[in-house]
């Protein structure tokens, strides 16, 4: 009552975040209609959420469906928010976090997969080094001249980073990734 | 929501042809719309060409498209339909955000149909072109940009659908000039709306069950009751009356619920929050179970999160699953709309629990201790009018009447809220999340529209009805006998009470010098003016204002100086609210230290 014993915080009063951020998967299926990823990483711009990869393709061509894959990074509280906040968005079918799904299942993380291409250029030792590292990487040669090559490498996003970096030295030029693609295992969709 | 859909005329108009403006038109009358309010521009000419060729539906001219939004916000609120805004391209959709934005927070209805460039000319930085759906899509629940006259319809139909179900929100339509010429086929409204659009409005009856069993155990139970109630329609009030009467629950109320539980009503414990009373606040912090419907924790009513009701069990009905667990975790979440579930847990109530009052008997002593500290008091004064004073004659001497109230935003705003008792939902209009300076006087004007034969009052701020005054003159135009009621303190009042409380009383730029001549002014858009600075006319004044057949301007002079309280300081909890009587100067300047003040 006494206004003036408490110590204080603020109109906006903001409390300490003590929870840890967590990194999940989100799936989220949309009306493929102009405008529609734009209301969607606006709701994360908009409300301050955080967006590590984001993949978006047509996938039901005769339903006009899009899956739109958003690696976040939140809390338990803001990815609860995350979530809820995409499912207002009218466009909006379904959001799976599935990140949480494949925790449920008894799984560490749902299956993820990126593509990258890799453009290196080199000549002598460092050529033949880019090109057996390759190798060992599984990635394919998609494009070759003399002085260059085209990597194209799928895979977890750790080997990529890793092939990126080790490529790196040996004449990296430049790098396109498609960011993360994922759906969790089993026989049962999302 | 009411969903007000007339039977279309099947014959006539489905599946027709027609122009992209006269299909406009035929889609707002069977939607159930009879006023629009707009002002016309190049973009939405054919549309006007339309309207004037026909008179079912009633456009009312306003001065400026902000006045035309919040116009059709207050036709919203006062009748639960949609309130329909027509504007132009360019400044004429930009001029349209505040009210957009105003509605999406206090989850109101409003269908805004925006003219657009032509589409050939879209992205050319063509003569008032903007981006209307890229700069209104974070202030709406959904916006169109119609390319194919064929679905401009559908896309019209769907607009109102969205708007008024679920949690009510703006929508905007934005029709390219050439698609108001083209020839199309029009569609009556569909049945079967878009398949990723389904709000859940039927509570899951488990988890309404244990919240019968959370009331049922309560020894200090509370309401808190939003605007959720007020939009689920007057029969969800109705049982929330209900409900309060069958459990003997006290209840309080957020701004925007104001009016679905009656002011009159024996277990009215008055509003909650920033400046709500002691007596509320005190009974969310200590009660052991908390009742929210329709309500959404806002962080004018819970004070310090940290400190927010610790003790209680909290059972939290809302149509919106993102307001669960936003701002404070409940214990019992219930989605789906406040009136269907109001519904089920009188039913459930009736056929489980055994009344007994007498459980609640320490709890109501406590209350009746809290409510003896009278927290709304003010030192009444002979010479000046108190503002509290000058809203208690109005409410007074308006009692018997029809009467709705709006308000500008600020220290009048909450005065009004305080003083004025609300006994019927859909009476009180006001600008709760967006804090819209400026909202009250077109909102009254579209609640006169809706309602002719009603009082309809503005209380309003000198600082606030200078944001949007020119709308006196659509009022005139339109035989809008509003009434605004000015507790003229040549103030920003609630700015200057901020910078007493966190800026050591330096008051920067919060006095307004050059204050017009509200009379005068009064006389110059054509409307009666009215000047009252003494308590003792007060009342013949305010008789007289009621009188008058046309718009007035009352200029009340009141109490330079006062300020509202109670009040929870920055950052307090609901326990530790600054009552009026320990507001000196010194306790007002002291209340919240250097950190505090860094942090606003």
């Amino acid at each position: 009552m006494n206004a003036q014993l408490q110590p204080t915080g603020s109109a906006y009063f903001i409390t300490k975040e003590t929870e840890a951020a967590e990194t999940h998967t989100l799936a989220i299926l949309v009306d493929n209609e102009p405008g529609v990823l734009a209301r969607v990483i606006g709701l994360f711009s908009g409300r301050g959420y955080n967006i590590d990869s984001l993949t978006v393709s047509e996938t039901e061509h005769e339903r006009h469906l899009s899956r739109i894959t958003i690696v976040t990074r939140g809390t338990g509280h803001v990815l609860e928010q995350i979530k809820h906040q995409l499912e207002r968005i009218v466009p909006v079918h379904r959001v799976v976090d599935l990140s949480v799904v494949a925790d449920e299942r008894g799984h560490d993380r749902p299956m993820e997969r990126e593509l990258a291409l890799v453009k290196v250029r080199g000549e002598g030792d460092n050529r033949v080094e880019a090109l057996r590292l390759a190798d060992a990487f599984r990635a394919q040669v998609i494009d070759a001249n003399t002085e260059h090559f085209i990597f194209e490498i799928t895979g977890r996003v750790s080997k990529i980073e890793q092939f990126i970096a080790i490529m790196k030295p040996l004449g990296l030029v430049e790098v396109c990734r498609t960011g993360v693609a994922a759906m969790n295992r089993g026989p049962d969709g999302m | 929501m009411n969903k007000a859909v007339s039977e279309p005329a099947a014959d006539m108009s489905a599946h027709q042809e027609m122009t992209g403006a006269e299909i406009v038109v035929q889609a707002l009358k069977d939607n159930g719309v009879e006023n629009i309010f707009g002002y016309p521009g190049g973009a939405v000419l054919p549309i006007y060409d339309e309207l004037f060729q026909q008179e079912e539906v009633r456009h009312i001219l306003v001065r400026h498209e902000q006045g035309a939004g919040h116009a059709a916000e207050g036709y919203a609120r006062a009748t639960g339909k949609a309130g329909v805004m027509l504007v132009t391209s360019g400044p004429g959709a930009t001029n349209a955000v505040t009210p957009l934005q105003d509605a999406l927070m206090d989850s109101i209805p409003l269908v805004c149909i925006s003219g657009q460039v032509p589409t050939a000319l879209i992205g050319s930085d063509a003569f008032q072109e903007c981006d209307t759906v890229g700069i209104t899509r974070p202030c709406t629940k959904h916006n169109w940009l119609v390319k194919d006259v064929n679905q401009l319809a559908s896309i019209i139909h769907e607009a109102f659908h969205v708007a008024t179900t679920g949690r009510p929100g703006p929508v905007v339509v934005d029709i390219p000039k050439d698609i108001q010429f083209a020839k199309g086929t029009y569609t009556p409204p569909q049945t079967a709306p878009r398949t990723s659009y389904h709000p859940q409005e039927q509570g899951d009856i488990n988890q309404i069950k244990a919240a019968i069993e959370l009331m049922a155990h309560a020894k200090k139970p509370v309401i808190y009751s939003g605007g959720g109630v007020v939009n689920a329609g007057p029969e969800a009030s109705h049982l929330l009356r209900e409900l309060v009467e069958l459990t003997g629950f006290p209840i309080t109320s957020t701004l925007m619920g104001l009016g679905a539980y009656p002011a009159s009503g024996d277990n009215w414990l008055g509003m909650l929050g920033m400046h709500g009373t002691y007596e509320a606040n005190m009974a969310m912090h200590d009660c052991d179970v908390m009742l929210c419907i329709g309500a959404r924790f806002d962080d004018r009513i819970t004070g310090r999160l940290d400190a927010f009701s610790p003790n209680s069990r909290k059972i939290h009905i809302d149509i919106d699953p993102s307001s669960i667990n936003k701002n404070v975790r409940v214990d019992v979440p219930i989605i789906g709309d406040a009136g269907r579930i109001l519904e089920d847990l009188v039913r459930l109530w009736r056929a489980t629990t055994k009344a007994d009052r007498s459980a609640l008997k320490p709890w109501w002593t406590q209350i009746d201790i809290w409510r003896a500290r009278d927290s709304l008091a003010y030192r009444p004064n002979d010479d000046v009018i108190m503002p509290q004073y000058a809203i208690q004659r109005l409410y007074e001497l308006t009692r018997d009447r029809d009467v709705y109230v709006t308000t500008e935003v600020g220290q009048h705003q909450m005065w009004a809220a305080q003083h004025f008792g609300f006994e019927a939902p859909n009476r009180w209009m006001t600008s709760g999340g967006l804090g819209t300076m400026g909202y009250g006087l077109p909102a009254a004007l579209g609640v006169q529209i809706a309602h002719p034969d009603a009082l309809v009052v503005d209380i309003a701020g000198d600082a606030s009805v200078q944001m949007t005054i020119q709308e006196m003159s659509a009022a005139v135009q339109h035989n809008a006998p509003i009434k605004i009621f000015i507790l003229n303190n040549q103030y920003m009042g609630m700015v200057r009470q901020w910078q007493q409380l966190l800026h050591g009383n330096r008051l920067s730029h919060s006095y307004t010098e050059a204050m017009p001549d509200f009379v005068k002014l009064a006389e110059a858009y054509g409307c009666h003016g009215i000047m009252c600075d003494k308590p003792a006319a007060l009342d013949d004044a305010i008789r007289e204002m009621i009188e008058v057949n046309k718009p007035v301007i009352f200029d009340c002079r009141v109490a330079a100086l006062a300020n509202c309280f109670p009040m929870i300081p920055s950052g307090k909890a609901h326990n530790e609210m600054l009552l009026p009587d320990e507001a000196s100067d010194d306790v007002v300047a002291n209340a919240i230290d250097e950190k505090g003040r860094q942090l606003v």
